[in-house]
């Protein structure tokens, strides 16, 4: 039977399992739009093309399978490119499909043309520009092969008007994906299984250091049989978080530039690090020079380009986490490592006085605060999304995440503007999850017309704005190193509140510490969207602070004790 | 120092340019890439220069690895290889001049493969320190215009020079226009 390349397309999508799609249509991708009314998929309807690749990422990290956003050709396929870079960073799988004009009036400046794979090139995993029907099939079906294979990203796949409108037979066998295996082979230089056990049975002061691998791989099992076995204590990055349950005893919390001070203490007095689907990301590390000087290193990763990247590692292996652990675990001899442990436990120190958690309400209300009710009243249950800034960082470190992929946040790329649709696409994915989105005042602003999408689609997802009237993340830098000069950070906004009733959303506003249960309460009650806006105090930082580039245990820590607030 | 990378890669629009994107994008700097035809049909294969250390190199196969029309890569650096460059070289040579010229021609086994009353043009094939050296004693006699491939290298004996692996049957990629083949960056 003969089918048009835009009925294949959804056929592809379809037999891959794909069921819902995140798009905005337009003139040259209007035959897969018609075509679309034929088959079993749920397509949302965005406000912006941006929040369309937002979504499909923030359904992919949230269910592991591969998000799917669909725009036209020229500015549909430009909107994209944020959500895209997004991705690539994160390691998300997502397709993103693109129409094109006509085969023909390529390379002509046509109406709405764009060479949309040359701009993706560099962003992308692959991408593919379609010119006929007959190679709309293979190019669907390994553009999915691609995102989801090795280390998870982007595919874009750019299909031209009239690849969509002719018809054609397909081969579904033939159309079937032969990516080559090369990469999975040994190279030379790469490190061996026993050479890591060796290391890590003679360690004294080993620490792992976990990131969004472990959930990538879905070896967040192995990950704390490892530390259990070794008694080995975990560090955990940004991305990571809810890989290993907060609540482990032996999961430190966070490092880097806003982890938890002991944390970045105990990687520069380690003597072994344990390297786990992370990739020493300069907010990770601090100054490259003065990193863990102390230690060894053993690094898994999936993709080999990541390993000797940023440090010089002692075995780099080139491989999927869970594997590797599942070869090493039964040659990890138990350890006792209560001198290390207690080390660290004496680290800790003076962290907690400093920790806001333990100031008095004065009055004021601080995002820590929010936060912090927010977990409390969810029990650390609901899935979590941040947008970018401070507030990201105080989700951070108040919400304590034990669950696997019940944190998503735009870590590599830092996206404003992420949060709301990455959450409209987390809360399609997984329906009964609680879903919040944690949001700055300036990142609500840059995609908040997608609250309309959450209301077409009838989407039961809260969201927290954490409201300090400034662009607060780029204000504490001109705090710290520019002086105070607040050059272009104070950032006004709508009524809330207002606002999002206008949309036809619940909203409240919040001013004083005593009402955010309340709030958070009522939300959550609510089996529809609401909105609550947190007007937090304004001049809050976040500590402690490795400042961009210096060493990584010389952080800025919040001055103690907190007197200078409670006066008034 | 210099690495030499053979890579395989589909003979397919666009990635000639996918290959280029990624040196430009890692900050890695080519010395010379060339391009043609291998054995196998459908199968292209680049030479490409690179000055990096031992860790950039792997890290670049790594990265070259990941390209989907990417088949496989050589490191053929430490082996044992035939490396030439090719070069037309152009000189304003009349007169007494140009016996002179001629007679480097020989020196040099290189051949002259154009005489105008103005100009020869001298064709060249070696290392290329070889043709640094030709390029060097001509410079006097005026040399007008010069283009060279750059470097396509082989590696000894049997055992590295695997067969060009078979080309893939899947889709195509981006770009339309020209195939991949006697390119050159
Ligand atoms: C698209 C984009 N533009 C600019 C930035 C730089 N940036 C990082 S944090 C930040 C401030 C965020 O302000 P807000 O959303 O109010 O969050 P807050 O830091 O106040 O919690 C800015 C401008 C960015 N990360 N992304
Ligand atoms: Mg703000």
């Amino acid at each position: 039977m003969k089918l048009t390349g835009a009925q294949v397309l959804w056929e592809a999508l379809v037999r891959e399992g794909v069921t819902d799609v995140f798009g905005y249509p337009g003139g040259a991708i209007l035959p897969a739009y018609d075509a679309m009314l034929g088959y079993p998929i749920r397509h949302v309807l965005v406000r912006h093309e941006q929040g369309a690749t937002h979504m499909a990422d923030g359904y992919a990290r949230a269910s592991g399978r591969v998000g799917v956003a669909i725009a036209t050709s020229g500015p549909g396929a430009t909107n994209m490119v944020t959500g895209i870079a997004t991705a690539m960073m994160d390691s998300s799988p997502i397709v993103c499909i693109t129409g094109q004009v006509g085969s023909k009036l390529i390379g002509s400046d046509a109406f709405q043309e764009t060479d949309i794979t040359g701009i993706t090139l560099p962003i992308t995993k692959h991408n593919y520009l379609v010119t006929s029907a007959e190679d709309v099939a293979p190019a669907v079906l390994e553009a999915i092969a691609v995102a989801r294979s090795g280390r998870p990203g982007p595919v874009l796949v750019d299909i031209t008007k009239d690849a969509q409108q002719t018809s054609c037979e397909v081969d579904w066998d033939a159309a079937a994906p032969h990516l080559t295996e090369a990469y999975d082979e040994a190279l030379p230089g790469d490190g061996e299984a026993r050479d890591a056990i060796a290391l890590i049975n003679a360690a004294e002061r080993p620490l792992i250091l976990a990131g969004h691998g472990v959930m990538i791989s879905g070896a967040e099992r192995e990950v704390v049989a490892l530390a259990e076995r070794g008694q080995i204590p975990m560090a955990i990055t940004l991305l990571g978080l809810g890989g290993v349950a907060a609540s482990h005893p032996l999961n430190l919390g966070m490092m880097g530039m806003h982890g938890e001070a002991w944390v970045n203490n105990a990687i520069q007095e380690a003597d072994l690090l344990i390297a786990l689907g992370m990739r020493f990301d300069d907010r990770v590390t601090g100054n490259i020079k003065t990193y863990a000087r102390e230690a060894r290193k053993i690094h898994v990763d999936i993709d080999r380009g990541e390993l000797n990247k940023n440090v010089r590692v002692d075995v780099a292996i080139a491989k999927d986490l869970r594997t590797a652990l599942d070869e090493w675990l039964p040659h990890v001899a138990s350890g006792n490592r209560a001198a290390w442990l207690a080390r660290i436990d004496a680290l800790k120190g003076d962290s907690a006085v400093r920790d806001i958690q333990n100031l008095p309400d004065d009055g004021h209300l601080y995002a820590a605060h929010v936060i912090n009710d927010l977990w409390r009243l969810t029990r650390g249950d609901a899935l979590v999304v941040t947008d970018v800034g401070q507030h990201q960082m105080w989700e951070a470190q108040y919400y304590k995440h034990n669950r696997s992929r019940s944190l998503i946040t735009s870590g590599g790329l830092g996206t404003m503007g992420f949060a709301l649709p990455a959450a409209i696409g987390a809360k399609i994915a997984c329906p009964d999850s609680e879903v919040w989105v944690v949001v700055g005042d300036g990142g609500f602003q840059m995609t908040m017309a997608e609250l309309a999408t959450v209301v077409q689609e009838n989407l039961d997802v809260n969201v927290a704005i954490i409201n300090n009237g400034y662009l607060g993340m780029v204000r504490q830098w001109q705090e710290f190193f520019y002086d105070k000069r607040y050059a272009a950070t104070p950032i006004s906004g709508p009524n809330f509140a207002k606002l999002a009733e206008a949309f036809g959303i619940a909203a409240a506003t919040v001013t004083r510490r005593a009402d955010v249960a309340g709030a958070v309460e009522a939300a959550r009650r609510l089996k529809r969207a609401a909105l609550i806006d947190f007007q937090v105090e304004q001049e809050d930082s976040v500590y402690p602070m490795v400042p961009a580039g210096a060493d990584l245990h010389k952080m800025i820590r919040r001055p103690s004790p907190i007197v200078e607030t409670a006066a008034d | 120092m210099l690495h030499t990378f053979a890579v395989y890669v589909d003979n397919k629009p666009g990635v000639l340019n996918r290959v280029a994107s990624l040196f430009r994008r890692r900050a890695f700097n080519i010395e010379s890439l060339t391009v043609g035809h291998t054995e196998t049909p459908g199968v292209s294969r680049m030479t490409v220069v690179v000055d990096t250390d031992e860790y950039g190199a792997r890290r670049l196969e790594a990265h070259l690895y990941k390209l989907v029309p990417c088949k496989r890569v050589d490191n053929i650096t430490a082996a044992a290889s035939i490396a030439r460059d090719l070069a037309l070289i152009k000189v304003a040579a009349t007169g007494e001049a140009r016996t002179h010229v001629m007679q480097l021609v020989d020196v040099y086994r290189a051949r002259i493969v154009d005489v105008s009353p103005e100009s020869l043009v001298i064709e060249t094939t070696g290392t290329e320190d070889k043709i640094d050296s030709l390029l060097e004693v001509l410079r006097p006699y005026g040399v007008v215009e010069m283009v060279r491939t750059g470097r396509v290298a082989m590696a000894r004996g049997t055992p590295p020079t695997r067969r060009s692996p078979a080309p893939r049957s899947a889709p195509v990629a981006a770009e339309t226009g020209g195939d991949v083949s006697h390119g050159s960056v």
